[in-house]
C-alpha cells in the first residue's frame, strides 16, 4: 500500500481508560496496570545501592541522583511553566556554598545544612532572577546563564569564600547508606511530589502561563507572582542538590559554578523525554554513567555525548518517556485514509 | 441610565510608532447597560479594549472605574477590580479540558472572595464551579462536552468559554471583544438571550461587533470609531441615521446591504 494512504492509528487501551475512572480499584489487573511501572522506578533506585555496592559506583550513583534533581527542576521550569531555565550551575552554586559556609563557619551538620542551603539558597535564586520574571522570551535564560558565570568570577577576583582553592575541610554525610540514600529518597520524593504540584489547581495555574500569560493577567492573577513561586520550587530543588554535593565531595569551589550543572540537565531531558518529569531522571540514569564510562576518552566524551544527543532528537525527540508512555498506554495500527 | 458611569474613559489616546491607533477618546459607560462599539478593521476597537484593561500603555488620557482613577494599573489589578474582558483572537488553555479552563480563574484572589459566578461569596470545589458556569453558557452538562481539550472545541465554545473565564471572576463589567465573529446566524441567535440574561443580572457590557444587526439588538447604546476617533454615541436608531455613520462605515453600501451582509 502507498504510505500516503494509510495513516498509523493510536487507540487507547481499555484498561488504561477503565482505570482512569472510579473503577481503577475493582481488579488486581487494573491496579497492577497502574502501580507496576511506578513500583519499577521506585524499587529499582532503593535498589541501586545494593546491587552495584563498588566505590567507583556508589559515587556514580549519588552524581546521578545529583543531575537528577536538576534535570526535574529544569523540566518543572521548561514544560510547565514555560520558563527556559540554564540556572542549573547557579543553583548548584549557590546552594553548595550556603552548605559549606553553614558547616564550616557555623558548625551544623549536613542534616540541617542541606535544607537549610535549599530554602535559603532558594530564596536568593529566586530574588536575583525576579528582574527578569516580567519579560518574556529569552531574557530569563540568558540571565540564569549569566549568575554563575558572574559568582565565579567575583569569588576568583575578589579571593572571597576560599578563592580558587574554595572551601576545605567540610563534613561528608555520616556514611556511604546515608549519603545515597538521603539523595535516592529526595529524589522520589521530589519527583513525586513535583508530579502531584503540576495536577493541583497551583499547578494548573502555572501551566496556563505556559499555555497563555494573557488569560492568566485577564483572570486577575499576577503573572511574576505565580513565576516567582515556580522558580522558588526550582531553585530549592536545585539548591539541595548542590548542597549535597558539596558534602560528597567535602569541597565547595568555583567549579560548582560549571556549565556541566546547566547543560547535562537539559541533554538528559531531551533524552528522557520532557514534560513528563520522570523521563528527565531516567535521563540522568543513562547520560551521566556513560559520561563517567567515557571519562577515560578525555575530551573525546563530548564527542560521543553530542552523537547521542544528536542520535535522540533527530530519532527519538520525544524521548524516553514519551514513548515509553505511549506504547504502554496505546495500540497502533496501520489505517487507510 | 442615569446616575454616576461605572467606567469613564477620558480622551485616551494611543500611538504605534507613526500611527495613531486612538485619537483623545472619551465615553461613559453606565451602570447596567450595553454599550455596542462598532468601527471598520483597525479603527482602534481592540486598542480601547487593551487601553481600559491595562493590557497597553496609554500614550495619554485617563480611566476612571466607579470614581477610581485605574489609569495605569497593570491589567490583573484591573480585572481583580471586577473589569473583564474577552480577547478577539480567543485565549483558551488549549492543552487543558474546558471545565479546567475555568479552574484556572476561579483560582485568582477575586474568585475566592467573590466565591465566582452565582457563588455567593463561597466558593465550592473549583471543577464543579466550572462545571456549572459552563452549563449556564450553554454547554451541554451530561454531553462530554465541557471535558474535551479546549483546542479540539469548534469557534462557537470557545468564543463561549471566552466569556466563561469572565463570568468566573463575578465580574461587574465585561467586555466582549468581537464574540459574534466567525459563528453562524444560528450560534449568534443562541448567544443574544446569554447576553442579554448577563445584563439581567446586573453586569455591565461592552459589546465591540461587526455584526451589525445583533450589536444593535442587544445595546442600549452604540458608539462609532473611525480612524482612532469616537465619530458619534447614541442609541442605535440615531446612530444607524446618521449621515457620518453612513459615510465613514458603511461606505457606499446602503444600510440594507450592510445588514444583510453583516
Ligand atoms: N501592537 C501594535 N503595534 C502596532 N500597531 C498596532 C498594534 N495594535 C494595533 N495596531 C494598529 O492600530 C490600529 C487599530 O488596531 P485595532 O486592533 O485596535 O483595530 P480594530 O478596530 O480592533 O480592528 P479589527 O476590526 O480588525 O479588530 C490598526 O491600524 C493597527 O494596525
Ligand atoms: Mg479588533
Amino acid at each position: 500500500m502507498d504510505k500516503g494512504q494509510r495513516r498509523k492509528e493510536r487507540i487507547d487501551r481499555g484498561i488504561k481508560v477503565r482505570t482512569e475512572g472510579i473503577y481503577a480499584l475493582s481488579s488486581l489487573r487494573e491496579l497492577s496496570y497502574l502501580s507496576v511501572p511506578r513500583l519499577v522506578l521506585i524499587i529499582g533506585l532503593l535498589a541501586l545501592p545494593l546491587v552495584m555496592p563498588s566505590i567507583y559506583w556508589q559515587r556514580v550513583i549519588t552524581i546521578t541522583c545529583i543531575y537528577a534533581l536538576l534535570a526535574l527542576s529544569f523540566d518543572f521550569l521548561a514544560h510547565f511553566v514555560g520558563l527556559v531555565c540554564l540556572g542549573g550551575a547557579f543553583f548548584v552554586g549557590t546552594g553548595g556554598y550556603l552548605a559549606a559556609i553553614a558547616n564550616t563557619t557555623f558548625g551544623l551538620p549536613p542534616w540541617m545544612t542541606v535544607p537549610l542551603a535549599a530554602v535559603v539558597g532558594g530564596s536568593l535564586c529566586t530574588v536575583l532572577l525576579l528582574p527578569c520574571l516580567p519579560l518574556r522570551g529569552v531574557y530569563f535564560a540568558i540571565v540564569s546563564l549569566m549568575y554563575p558565570l558572574l559568582l565565579a568570577r567575583v569569588i576568583e577576583a575578589l579571593d572571597i569564600l576560599g578563592g580558587t582553592d574554595g572551601i576545605m575541610g567540610i563534613d561528608s554525610f555520616a556514611n556511604r547508606w546515608a549519603e545515597q540514600y538521603f539523595l535516592i529518597g529526595a529524589l522520589l520524593l521530589l519527583m513525586f511530589g513535583v508530579r502531584r504540584l503540576v495536577n493541583t489547581d497551583l499547578g494548573l495555574v502555572l501551566r496556563g502561563i505556559k499555555d497563555n500569560d494573557q488569560a492568566i493577567r485577564a483572570s486577575g492573577m499576577s503573572v511574576t507572582f505565580y513565576k516567582s513561586i515556580a522558580v522558588f520550587i526550582a531553585s530549592v530543588i536545585g539548591c539541595l542538590s548542590g548542597a549535597s554535593l558539596v558534602h560528597i565531595y567535602m569541597w565547595s569551589g568555583i567549579s560548582q559554578f560549571a556549565l556541566d550543572f546547566s547543560i547535562l540537565p537539559i541533554a538528559a531531558t531531551v533524552i528522557g523525554g520532557g514534560g513528563t518529569l520522570v523521563g528527565p531522571v531516567l535521563g540522568c540514569l543513562l547520560l551521566v554513567p556513560i559520561s563517567e564510562l567515557l571519562r577515560d576518552f578525555g575530551t573525546l566524551r563530548i564527542v560521543f555525548y553530542a552523537l547521542i544527543m544528536v542520535a535522540f532528537i533527530i530519532f527519538r525527540s520525544e524521548g524516553i518517556m514519551v514513548y515509553g508512555q505511549r506504547k504502554y498506554h496505546q495500540f497502533e495500527r496501520w489505517t487507510e485514509v | 441610565m442615569s446616575g454616576k458611569p461605572i467606567l469613564r474613559v477620558q480622551e485616551v489616546s494611543k500611538a504605534f510608532g507613526g500611527i495613531i491607533a486612538l485619537n483623545k477618546v472619551s465615553f461613559d459607560v453606565h451602570e447596567g447597560e450595553i454599550l455596542g462599539i462598532i468601527g471598520p478593521n483597525g479603527s482602534g476597537k481592540t486598542t480601547i479594549v487593551n487601553c481600559i484593561t491595562g493590557f497597553i500603555k496609554k500614550s495619554s488620557g485617563s480611566v476612571e472605574f466607579r470614581g477610581k482613577d485605574i489609569t495605569n494599573k497593570p491589567p490583573h489589578k484591573i480585572a481583580d477590580m471586577g473589569i473583564t474582558r474577552t480577547f478577539q483572537i480567543m485565549r483558551p488553555y488549549y492543552s487543558l479540558p474546558a471545565y479546567k479552563n475555568l479552574v484556572i480563574p476561579l483560582f485568582s484572589p477575586r474568585a475566592k472572595r467573590t466565591g465566582g459566578w452565582r457563588g455567593g461569596g463561597r466558593l465550592g470545589d473549583r471543577n464543579t464551579v466550572g462545571i456549572d458556569i459552563l452549563e449556564e453558557i450553554g454547554f451541554e452538562r451530561d454531553s462530554y462536552v465541557p471535558y474535551k481539550t479546549a483546542s479540539t472545541l469548534p469557534t462557537g465554545y470557545l468564543k463561549r468559554l471566552e466569556v466563561a473565564r469572565c463570568l468566573a471572576l463575578r465580574p461587574e463589567v465585561i467586555i466582549c471583544d468581537e464574540i459574534f465573529s466567525g459563528l453562524s446566524m444560528s450560534e449568534i441567535a443562541s448567544m443574544v438571550p446569554l447576553i442579554e440574561r448577563l445584563q439581567l443580572d446586573g453586569i455591565t457590557l461592552i459589546m465591540i461587533e461587526h455584526r451589525l444587526r445583533e450589536l444593535f439588538r442587544v445595546s442600549n447604546r452604540v458608539m462609532v470609531l473611525n480612524f482612532g476617533e469616537k465619530l458619534i454615541e447614541g442609541n442605535p436608531q440615531e446612530v444607524m441615521a446618521d449621515p457620518k455613520v453612513r459615510e465613514a462605515y458603511f461606505g457606499s453600501q446602503t444600510v440594507e446591504e450592510v445588514m444583510t451582509h453583516a
